[in-house]
């Protein structure tokens, strides 16, 4: 079992997270990525596939301060 | 009349006992930022006396910032870091200071100083927020971050809260209210975001290490 921000999402297994985020229309620019506990650098999300198991947690910033 | 290193640092002896009060007068902390957030992160600390502050910001103030920055009219066109540095020193004159008036971008950010164990995002724009936390999270993965996303409008004091994303990574604010027209930045959310941040750090400095 995968999850994405708290929910179940098993259909996404094998795919890259680069391509993920693009299907689920993230804005890679306004985003971090932390897969079990770690956060993943921008330049390997291409090369990081997603495994059953992983806990995906994706930091979505809005502007203010 | 200004006491006494001595003076001072006994009273937060006293305040909150030796072992607290001397971990936090030896800790160091880098704003990224000064503006709503940073502005209130610096001052909080400085009063809780921490030891050293690094705070970068290209930005200097202007009217507009004053209805939730911590600034004075006599201020305006002053660079940010300059005049927050000269704030800080009439509240916390041991404090050690150290400024960038320079803008943080992935180009620079590895050769700027993030001095000690914690840096504070306090940016206003989401990019620089997300920039700021990714490449940190890759040159310097063994410091804390401490970042706020979410504190815009004058919604609900209680949506405003501290989540631990990593073992390094904090989140302050809603996560949700982004800066529009509609919805724009009051003192009252953007303080209560930075104190979320300052007591983050304060709990790391004490050895707390979750939200």
């Amino acid at each position: 079992m995968v999850k994405i921000n708290g929910n179940s999402c098993d259909s996404v297994i094998g795919i890259n997270l680069h391509d993920y985020l693009m299907s689920a229309s993230f804005d890679h620019r306004r985003i971090a990525v932390e897969i079990n506990g770690i956060i993943i650098p921008k330049n390997q999300y291409e090369s990081t596939i997603i495994e059953d198991g992983d806990n995906i947690e994706i930091v979505n910033f809005v502007g203010g301060g | 009349m200004i006491p006494s290193k001595d003076e001072l640092y006994s009273a937060f002896e006293k305040l909150h006992g030796y072992e607290l009060a001397n971990k936090i007068s030896k800790a160091s902390v880098t704003i990224c930022g000064l503006g709503g957030l940073g502005s209130n992160v610096a001052l909080i600390l400085a009063r809780s006396g921490i030891g050293k502050l690094t705070l970068i910001d290209f930005d200097k103030i202007s009217l507009s910032n004053l209805n939730r920055q911590q600034y004075l009219f006599s201020q305006i066109g002053m660079y940010k870091s300059d005049a927050l540095k000269k704030n800080i020193a009439e509240i916390a004159p041991y404090t050690e200071i150290t400024t960038y008036a320079e803008r943080i971008t992935e180009e620079n950010i590895g050769r700027l100083l993030f001095d000690g164990d914690v840096i504070i995002e306090a940016f206003d724009d989401a990019e620089s927020k997300a920039m700021l936390v990714n490449m940190i999270a890759e040159l310097y993965p063994d410091k804390y971050i401490v970042a706020a996303s979410g504190m815009a409008g004058i919604y609900s004091s209680n949506g405003i809260k501290t989540r631990k994303i990593t073992e390094r990574f904090f989140l302050c604010g809603d996560e949700v209210s982004d800066i529009s027209k509609e919805n724009t930045i009051f003192s009252s959310r953007v303080s209560l975001c930075a104190a979320h941040q300052a007591n983050m750090v304060l709990r790391i400095i004490d050895g707390k290490i979750d939200a």
